[in-house]
């Protein structure tokens, strides 16, 4: 019979229109602006509305996301910032878009490059978040973040980040990527304790 | 290394013609070196007598330092197995090979290319025009010659750029603040364009003999149209309301990606190849990943393939939810089956994102393996998905869909192009199969460890706007079989063969990587000269080749129907245009 196929397909429509109704009532009222809601709006049986309410609702970003790279410091007893970076310059060399500026300087009395950087530049509209620095600096000084609302209205003056702008501390780095920095210190001690085993005079 | 371009069936070449084919004794290389002036007649003997019958891609080099210009053709059997590689060399000065279109009606859009960004014309061309660069273009981009005008130095790192670097934007440096340059003796004040006479002229029109004296209208279905899937142009000659020829335009979207990979290390260009087909990111960086495996001769361990056996399936099923729900778009069911589909590839996207990092461009495949492992947790969400929701799903978008009354009114019978229209014309992927031509790169010439799974290939006879759909919804119940298979088998291990470096080592030799992308044959041509960035990369793109069908598919259809013709076809202009 004509019109059989659109009024099979209008069922379907006509079944989530009821069921959207009918799991709004089963989650009542904490079915939304809560986390418990988003995750049953964002799970595999959804059947209703899926739809989640930026900028009251959002969606927690899992722990691999990249968004723009930062540097890690670590926190000194004076509350003195220990950058990781030595400026070696493997970000720089690996970055695809080449958005990374490094500008590293020589000890004047020993003449030796400083395990430091003088300055540091990533002009943010270049960069392409895709990771590379974060994967191949070898001292597990430059991380890709999380945080994706930075949105400005000055892009000459704002979207060119020097260190100031890019550093941020251990702990954030542990907040956000809680698995990889456990993972990165378990092999940072054991690494010291082979260094110290290696080192103790053999009596 | 022997790339799978062997030598076997062709020893026949060399002995049919002796004198204009040798083999091509370059390190690394294989294939056969060909006389450019009996080219016509030595591949009509292969498509005749040896059954090659497809003409997979058509590539250009060029080799500056020794003053020559190569072109690369490809040749596979729809029969299936590893194929034919044939090169001619002509000399930069006087860049003339004779043009296979004749033979093969798919090398239109790829020669217009060559010509476009290489200079080497090809006689016997219908329509030689520019065709990704705008018709005024000056110079040829991809020549070693030509420098860009946000020119920094040859090749990535940019000594500039660190330690003593200095913050500076790019376009400070060029003198008009823009992406432009002018050639030399070019002054804008008096220069007068000159409109697209030769695109306009070349359109046919057809007689009429009948008393009504009617006009034939030439209608351009602009790039900016609400539903071109990107910015796409179409000529079309209108008699009435029925399409008499159709010119499809593009290039609006180009952005040189294959000067820019020239300028990238390899490991630099994964990130670049998730823009390509940007919605199937993963399986742009499988192809090149292959390729460059080739090149190298490394194979990722077990989990590593079976793990981009499941993202590929994984990207597989999601542009098919794309391609159903905006075919359906254009067919006028505003935007709710769009909503339907678009609901299950968020929850891919979610995998996606906790695995790789980012939803859309994941560069998550590297040379020997993977980037990282899987996460807690997400394989749990994977199996959920893939055994759970997405066959259920499936077959929901099934039922609302495929016996509609209105989709069968407007799609069957529409927009036909026939088994051998559509190997003469390269097409790949559904457009092929729906036109009755089993031909799958994952049984025809099996990659990574496709051959220890079962599935079938989907294949439909009609060739009209319904079978493509059709077997798109096959195809995905068979990428679920997959899945399923491949989750259930996955088994522990390394996921990277080597240490992870980024200065990869790649021998000098050529290769061509290619995989069953959604929407067609992907692959990527890649000449390396063993420094640390390719010499040549080219993308195989199978969205621009199955466009050299849609004139074909939409003679004498109604001018409502193209719209609907371009969405079966499955475009992404970010694969067209590159």
């Amino acid at each position: 019979m004509i019109g059989f196929g659109i009024f099979r397909g209008l069922w379907t429509t006509f079944r989530h229109l009821i069921m959207t109704y009918v799991e709004d009532l089963r989650k009542g009222k904490r079915g939304y602006y809560t986390d418990e809601g988003i995750e049953m709006r964002r799970n595999t049986d959804v059947e209703g509305i899926f739809t989640i309410q930026y900028p009251e609702e959002k969606l927690p970003v899992p722990e691999e996301f990249r968004y723009l790279p930062f540097l890690v410091y670590e926190e000194g007893e004076n509350g003195d910032k220990d950058l990781r970076c030595t400026s070696c310059g493997i970000c720089a060399k690996v970055c695809p878009p080449q958005c990374i500026w490094i500008v590293r300087t020589n000890d004047p009395e020993t003449n030796k490059p400083i395990p430091q950087p003088a300055e540091f530049y990533i002009d943010v509209d270049i960069c392409m978040s895709c990771g590379f620095c974060a994967e191949y600096c070898p001292f597990d000084a430059i991380k890709m973040d999380h945080d994706y609302e930075i949105a400005s209205y000055d892009r000459i003056r704002e979207h060119i980040y020097d260190i100031k702008k890019l550093s941020r501390p251990l702990s954030y780095y542990a907040s956000i990527r809680p698995a990889n920095f456990h993972r990165e210190e378990t092999a940072r001690t054991e690494k010291e304790a082979h260094r110290a085993a290696a080192k103790k005079p053999v009596s | 290394m022997i790339d799978q371009t062997t030598i076997v069936p062709a020893h026949r070449l060399v002995q049919r013609f002796p004198q204009w084919v040798a083999a091509d004794e370059r390190p690394g290389y294989s294939g056969f070196l060909v006389n450019p002036e009996h080219l016509v007649e030595i591949v009509r003997s292969l498509r005749d007598e040896m059954g090659y019958d497809y003409l997979s891609s058509i590539t250009g080099v060029d080799y500056l330092p020794e003053g020559k210009l190569e072109v690369v053709y490809h040749f596979y059997k729809t029969t299936g197995g590893s194929g034919l590689n044939l090169k001619v060399q002509v000399s930069r000065k006087e860049a003339v090979v004779p043009s296979l279109v004749p033979l093969y009606s798919g090398a239109n859009f790829q020669e217009r290319e060559i010509w476009d960004l290489l200079g080497i014309h090809f006689v016997g061309h219908p329509d030689l025009r520019r065709i990704l660069t705008w018709e005024g273009f000056h110079g040829h981009p991809l020549r070693k010659d030509w420098k860009e005008p946000f020119f920094e130095e040859e090749t990535k790192p940019f000594k500039s750029r660190w330690p003593e670097g200095q913050v500076q934007r790019i376009e400070d440096k060029n003198p008009f603040k823009d992406n432009l340059q002018y050639p030399n003796e070019f002054d804008p004040e008096t220069w007068i364009p000159h409109s697209e006479e030769l695109l306009y002229s070349g359109l046919k029109k057809i007689k009429k003999t009948d008393d009504l004296h009617t006009d034939q209208v030439i209608i351009n279905l602009g790039p900016q149209h609400p539903s071109t899937h990107g910015v796409f142009r179409m000529v079309v000659v209108m008699d009435g309301e029925t399409i008499v020829d159709l010119r499809p335009v593009m290039g609006y979207l180009h952005r040189n990606h294959e000067k820019i990979a020239e300028r990238n290390t390899f490991l630099q260009n994964m990130p670049f190849t998730d823009r390509l087909d940007y919605i199937c990111s993963m399986s742009n960086n499988f192809g090149y990943a292959l390729a460059v495996e080739k090149l190298m001769g490394v194979k990722p361990p077990e989990r590593a393939e079976y793990i981009r056996v499941i993202m590929a399936e994984l990207t597989r099923v999601m542009n098919h939810f794309i391609a159903v729900g905006f075919l359906l778009n254009d067919l006028g069911a505003f935007f709710t089956p769009v909503l339907y589909a678009l609901e299950e590839r968020e929850l891919i996207l979610d995998v996606f994102e906790e695995v790789s990092g980012s939803r859309m461009m994941c560069n998550y495949f590297r040379f020997g393996g993977l980037a990282r492992d899987f996460p807690e947790g997400s394989e749990e969400k994977m199996r959920r998905l893939v055994f759970d929701r997405l066959p259920r799903k499936i077959d929901e978008m099934d039922e609302f869909l495929t016996k509609n009354d209105i989709i069968l009114g407007r799609c069957e019978g529409v927009g036909v192009i026939t088994a051998e229209q559509a190997i003469a014309n390269s097409a790949s992927g559904p457009v092929l199969r729906a036109s009755g031509v089993p031909y799958d790169l994952r049984r025809a010439d099996p990659y990574s460890i496709y051959d220890r799974f079962d599935f079938d290939v989907a294949v439909r006879f009609h060739g009209d706007i319904y079978d493509r759909y059709l077997v798109r919804m096959d195809e995905m119940r068979q990428s679920v079989r997959i899945l399923q298979q491949a989750v259930r088998d996955l088994p522990k291990g390394p996921i990277m063969s080597g240490k992870p470096q980024y200065q990869v080592r790649v021998p000098a030799g050529e290769s061509y990587g290619r995989v069953e992308g959604p929407k067609g044959e992907l692959g990527f041509y890649v000449i390396s000269t063993g420094k640390p960035n390719p010499w040549r990369y080219h993308v195989r793109a199978p969205s621009l080749i199955n466009l050299t069908s849609l004139a074909d598919m939409s003679r004498n259809e109604k001018i409502a129907d193209v719209v609907t013709i371009l969405g079966s076809i499955d475009i992404v202009l970010g694969e067209v245009d590159r």
